[in-house]
């Protein structure tokens, strides 16, 4: 078929330009300017913002999402979606403690409990992401379904481990992670920082990163240039689990306790929506770590915003889904199809 | 590319269509081979205390999951239900001193609006289904804790809107009895109508139905409806069976719904179904549970009850690899 | 002869997307219970005329005439309630339904508002019976064949009182005995009463079975006439646009370039209906063509090459030692590199940079340790774009932004960057302008010149008779030909192409009176392909 330029006439096609540049603007800077506008606000009306407590309250809140949401990120860069992030967490979070009272071994060396409670959950949730990714590339199911295997079953599986009880426990070295300080700064928040910077320098600079975006930006194209599609969705999966079980961690740290009900309950869709604000394509090929960092900070803030101003919480929830429709909304806008 | 797809298309469809058989077949085997072991294995398995209460019980994901069925033949997907019924719990509870009729139509209602919400989100803006409905599953959410002030509502207990969940009729639980009325119709609805075929051709060939004349946005714009509908009927049933509006309900009742679909042999990709199979899929994966709650009782093991997910995941499993098997959709 | 009152008449079509002309003033008449062939190139704007008489364009000039009076559909629907039905090339029709479901949906026989199934199974099995069909109408349509496929939305055409059947390229899957039956049932339709606008690229088909044909070219009507008129060459030259005795000359590279060691051979190739016993051989510093009508088989050859689908049968070998490609990452690893036809759906990813796109291949080898070492990476772009004159604002500039001849290049540079020995390139100078075109095949040469083996495949014969050391030519999906030398003319291609390499008889049925034969013979190759 002919080749489709624009080629209408001047005045026209200066109009159409005018729209396309204030439509890619907004995709390319509405969540930036989303977060500036309500950090504005706040700064003026809210009362206490500009407190370290009101900061370091919010990332607090904010990191776990964070964490996991850049795992979702980058499998929803190759067109995936993974609903399983929630579970894992869960996962991870009743394994640690059974893991620190000795429980699952039998009496520990105090050091080394610790550590094997930071590495062993995170491993088990890497595992059962790989699980995600065997089922989506070796039996071709798709995405949404295949985990909600592990969505379902993976919850049933930390409080079949936990027996449904809540573990209390208490173990500085280990609630580190959820309570300690670097620099003075929350470790989450570190930790938040420090993944967000990794994976947005993945993405941006390896290999991996690139075929990430390949698989999900056109998926025949890149298996012919040569990309190895499987693996790299295999991987993908694999690290949202990882991810989502260092964030199980961080939770049960927070709260001293584990309870395999509650850990990561509604994590997904957390998730997902931080992705989807943030301005990452949902049907693959365009990503952004850090605007998937901007989109979690929007959604927090934009709640805390209206807790602070004496919305209920309730309010929020529909004005989240506002926001996320909006931002969906605007993304399609771009695509100028 | 197109030549190989119109080549493997007749085995792929034979295995498929196979395998929608399979299903429909299988999943009512597994349902009657669960019930004979538990007949045989429990002594009050079979009772009418346990049939009716596992009856009364899954209804409402029951209702939950016609809906849910239909969207998913048109190659959709509605992540709003569970919130949708716990915000119909709360309407129809405030309704409810108003008497039956009120609180029944305020819930589905408010079912209806929240679908059709979806339904214009999805075909006016174009937004994926999955992005559309769990943005309506938020806002469904919020307004559900809004309305009752973040607090379960207690229902009316005068007139009869408690009998709706919790009455009998002819020795049946109520809503067993409007669960398998709307499966009934809603069984006649997908193979007697022109919706039902629509449905169904939509989600096997959106761009042929379209071709063909078919009304393919006015009928996606009813499965999402009708999906609310059904979503807040099942909330009235909540509030009705429990006694209160229940705003925090709901949770994760759309994944369920989902897998009881999908164990009942319905593709997801769209365009094969079955609403009686559905319901097989719904009351397996509700035994399920009942069965671990009796292995429990009997004391010779000691499962918790935690491992139903376990074993609800598992079946699902089961049922998603031999789908993809049998239907030959293989990473090429 | 036109009839007096035909029942189609599109006269004075106009027809552009964005200012780029599809249609120019384009034609097509079709009259009363008439088979009628609609041929062309691609982009010779067959479809575009064929959505806009089917409701899914709107002209930007021209009248449409049907059945007496001017229509102008706006929908397929309206176009159906008209008369006029299409079958499409993919079938369109719902796999997983009942044949009569499919015959009949959306206009069910009811009974109390309820669907009556057991009248609408009667109707639609009575009705294929009609067409020598017979078939468990309650089967899923999947089930079927494809040909019965075919009938079945030939039959729900008819069932919807249509006057006007389009059958866009019916035969593309059909093997002999299926084209047969639905030859049988084109005849009955002409025998109701029923018009029929055929498009196939199956030059027999359309002797057998067409009483009247309208060739186009480049958005323009070029020729209509009885289908008994025009020989088959006849139709390939007005396809192409060329003369025989313009045709002549040899392309211009004089300098033969003596074929090195053989890079690939290929012999007896088969997948499916379109591949059928494919066979060629391309050795270091040579350009092989590879002709052949569209749906010959050319760009599933290419692909079984390339590692991107797996053969049902034959023998392929790489520098002497037989291969079998699993994956295109296979092929890669062997120097070889695959450039798609499709340019949007397979070659460039829209989102990334041409940098990335542009080193997609090559990346394993850009990176250390996993990182890709991005001032090598620019260093490689920048090289390429200005070794290929490739006009973007910047290399950071997204692929989707340049234009299709500046994409194309790009695709070319992603393979040439990683220094391949065997380049495949399935049309390259597809959909791109002139200029680009010149550029790209003197690049070609450029680089047979270094000692790299081209298989190029084209529709156009002038490029291949010009750049191509070789030509195969490919029809229904054998190797039915290979010219080289003094035999490479343009007619001798176009004879292979029409007549299958094979002499007189097997052409030219009972309507070959003035189709130009004659010169220009056709010598090589025969109905077997020669190994190496």
């Amino acid at each position: 078929m002919a080749e489709i330029t624009l080629q209408k006439r001047p005045g026209e096609a200066a109009a159409v330009r005018t729209r396309r540049r204030i439509k890619a603007l907004a995709r390319g800077w509405g969540a930036p300017l989303a977060l500036v506008l309500l950090l504005a606000f706040n700064v003026l009306f809210t009362p206490n913002f500009l407190t370290w407590q009101t900061f370091f309250v919010n990332l607090t809140q904010v990191a776990t999402i964070v964490i996991v949401a850049t795992g979702m990120t980058l499998v929803i860069a190759t067109g995936g979606i993974d609903l399983s992030v929630g579970s894992l967490m869960a996962i991870a979070g009743a394994l640690a403690p059974l893991i620190l009272s000795g429980a699952l071994t039998g009496p520990l060396d105090p050091g080394l409990a610790v550590a094997l409670a930071f590495v062993l959950p995170v491993l088990a949730a890497g595992l059962f992401g790989l699980f995600n990714g065997v089922l989506v590339t070796r039996f071709a199911i798709q995405p949404i379904v295949a985990t909600l295997v592990l969505f379902i079953a993976g919850r049933g599986i930390a409080q079949v481990m936990t027996n449904g009880n809540l573990q209390t426990f208490s173990n500085p070295s280990f609630q580190w992670i959820g309570l300690g300080r670097i620099l003075g700064l929350p470790v989450q928040a570190v930790l938040m920082v420090a993944i967000v910077a990794l994976a947005a320098w993945i993405l941006r600079r390896t290999v991996f990163g690139r075929h990430v975006l390949a698989t999900g930006g056109n998926e025949p194209a890149a298996r012919l240039a040569g990309v190895p599609v499987t693996g790299v969705k295999l991987a993908v999966y694999a690290i949202s689990g990882l991810l989502s079980g260092l964030a199980g961690l961080v939770v049960i740290a927070i709260n001293s306790s584990s309870d395999a009900n509650l850990i990561g309950l509604g994590m997904e869709l957390d998730a997902i929506a931080a992705v989807a604000v943030g301005g990452t394509l949902l049907t693959g090929g365009r990503a952004s770590v850090v605007g998937t960092l901007l989109g979690a900070l929007i959604i927090q803030l934009l709640r805390y915003t209206l807790l602070a101003n004496g919305v209920p919480d309730a309010a929020a929830l529909v004005v989240k889904a506002a926001a996320i429709l909006l931002a969906v909304w605007i993304q399609r806008q771009g695509e100028g199809r | 590319m197109t030549a190989d797809a119109m080549e493997r298309r007749p085995g792929a469809d034979r295995r498929a269509r196979v395998w929608s058989g399979l299903a429909r077949q299988g999943v009512l085997a597994a349902l009657l081979l669960l019930i004979l072991f538990g007949a045989l294995r429990y002594e009050n398995f079979l009772g009418a205390y346990n049939v009716l209460s596992v009856l009364r019980y899954n209804s409402m994901f029951a209702l939950v999951a016609l809906g849910m069925c239909f969207v998913i033949m048109t190659g959709g997907i509605d992540l709003s239900v569970g919130a949708v019924a716990a915000m119909a719990s709360v309407v129809s509870a405030l309704l409810s001193p108003l008497g039956l009729t009120p609180a029944l139509l305020g819930g589905v209602g408010a079912g209806l609006l929240a679908g059709l919400l979806n339904g214009l989100v999805i075909v006016r803006l174009g937004i994926l289904p999955f992005i559309a409905t769990l943005a309506t599953m938020l806002a469904a959410q919020g307004t559900a804790l809004l309305l009752a002030d973040n607090q379960s509502v207690s229902v009316s207990w005068d007139g009869l809107f408690v009998e709706l969940g919790q009455g009998d009729l002819l020795g049946l639980p109520i809503p067993a009895l409007l669960a398998a009325a709307a499966f009934a119709l809603g069984s006649v609805m997908l193979n007697y109508t022109g919706f039902g075929r629509t449905v169904l051709a939509i989600g096997d060939n959106e761009e042929a139905a379209r071709l063909m004349g078919l009304p393919v946005d006015r009928v996606k714009l009813g499965v999402y409806a009708l999906s609310g509908a059904l979503a807040g009927l099942a909330g009235v049933v909540l509030a009705s069976q429990f006694g209160a509006g229940q705003p925090t309900e709901g949770i994760g009742w759309e994944l369920f719904a989902i897998a009881a679909v999908v164990v009942g042999g319905t593709l997801l990709t769209g365009g094969v179904g079955s609403v009686g199979a559905t319901l097989s899929g719904v009351l397996l994966l509700g035994l399920i549970f009942n069965i671990l709650n009796f292995e429990n009782g009997r004391g010779s093991i000691s499962l918790s009850a935690y491992w139903q997910s376990v074993v609800r995941g598992l079946v699902l499993l089961v049922v998603v690899v031999l789908q993809s098997r049998l239907t030959g959709r293989r990473a090429s | 002869m036109v009839d007096a009152a035909p029942l189609l008449a599109m006269r004075g079509i106009d027809k552009s997307f964005s200012g780029v002309p599809a249609l120019t003033a384009a034609e097509l008449t079709v009259g009363r219970a008439e088979v009628h062939a609609l041929i062309g190139q691609n982009g010779a704007g067959k479809s575009t005329i064929i959505k806009i008489l089917t409701g899914a364009h709107r002209p930007d000039a021209g009248s449409i005439q049907f059945d007496g009076s001017a229509i102008a559909p706006a929908s397929p629907a309206e176009a159906q309630r008209l008369g006029i039905s299409t079958i499409y090339q993919e079938i369109n029709l719902v796999r997983y339904r009942s044949v009569a479901e499919n015959v009949f949906l959306g206009r069910e026989p009811r009974r109390l508002g309820l669907i009556h199934w057991s009248r609408m199974n009667a109707d639609a099995a009575a009705l294929l019976r009609q067409f020598d069909i017979d078939v468990d109408v309650t089967l899923p349509l999947g089930r079927c064949s494809i040909a019965v496929q075919q009938m079945v939305a030939i039959a729900r055409a008819v069932s919807t009182d249509a006057k006007l059947v389009v059958m866009d390229e019916p035969t593309s899957s059909l093997d002999d005995r299926e084209v047969e039956v639905l030859f049988g049932v084109i005849r009955r339709l002409k025998a109701r009463g029923v018009s029929v606008i055929f498009v196939s690229h199956r030059l027999d088909e359309l002797y057998a079975v067409c009483d009247r044909v309208t060739v186009m070219r480049d958005g323009r009507t070029v020729a209509q006439s009885r289908m008994g008129e025009l020989g088959k060459l006849d139709l390939v030259m007005a396809m192409l646009g060329r003369r025989l005795t313009e045709s002549e000359a040899r392309g211009i590279h004089g300098t033969e370039r003596a074929g090195g060691a053989p890079l690939l051979e290929v012999e007896g190739l088969r997948r499916g209906h379109r591949v059928r016993d494919a066979g060629l051989s391309v050795r270091r510093g040579e350009v092989v063509g590879l002709a052949g009508l569209l749906g010959s088989g050319r760009t599933e050859v290419a692909r079984m090459l390339f590692g991107a689908d797996a053969p049902e049968g034959g023998l392929i070998r790489h520098k002497g030692a037989p291969a079998r490609f699993r994956a295109p990452g296979e092929a890669i690893r062997a120097r070889i590199g695959f450039s798609s036809e499709d340019r949007k759906a397979e070659g460039i990813i829209p989102d990334m940079s041409v940098r990335e796109n542009m080193t997609l291949a090559l990346l394993p080898h850009l990176a250390r340790a996993g990182v890709v070492d991005t001032a090598r990476q620019q260093r490689i772009a920048d090289e390429f774009v200005r070794r290929l004159g490739i006009k973007c604002a910047s290399p950071e500039q997204r692929i989707r932004e340049l234009s299709g001849g500046n994409q194309q290049k790009v695709l070319l540079a992603r393979w040439l960057c990683t220094d391949p020995e065997l380049l495949i390139l399935d049309e390259p100078t597809r959909g791109i302008d002139v200029g680009a075109k010149a550029e790209i095949l003197s690049l070609v040469e450029e680089l047979a010149d270094g000692g790299l083996g081209v298989l190029m495949i084209s529709s156009e014969l002038e490029e291949l008779v010009q750049g191509a050391d070789r030509v195969v030519v490919l029809r229904d999906g054998r190797s039915v030909a290979e010219l080289e030398g003094d035999a490479l003319t343009e007619d001798a291609v176009m004879h292979a192409m029409a007549d299958g390499g094979e002499p007189a008889p097997g052409r030219a049925p009972a309507a070959a009176a003035g189709s130009g034969t004659g010169s220009g013979g056709v010598s090589g190759g025969g109905a077997e392909a020669r190994g190496g």
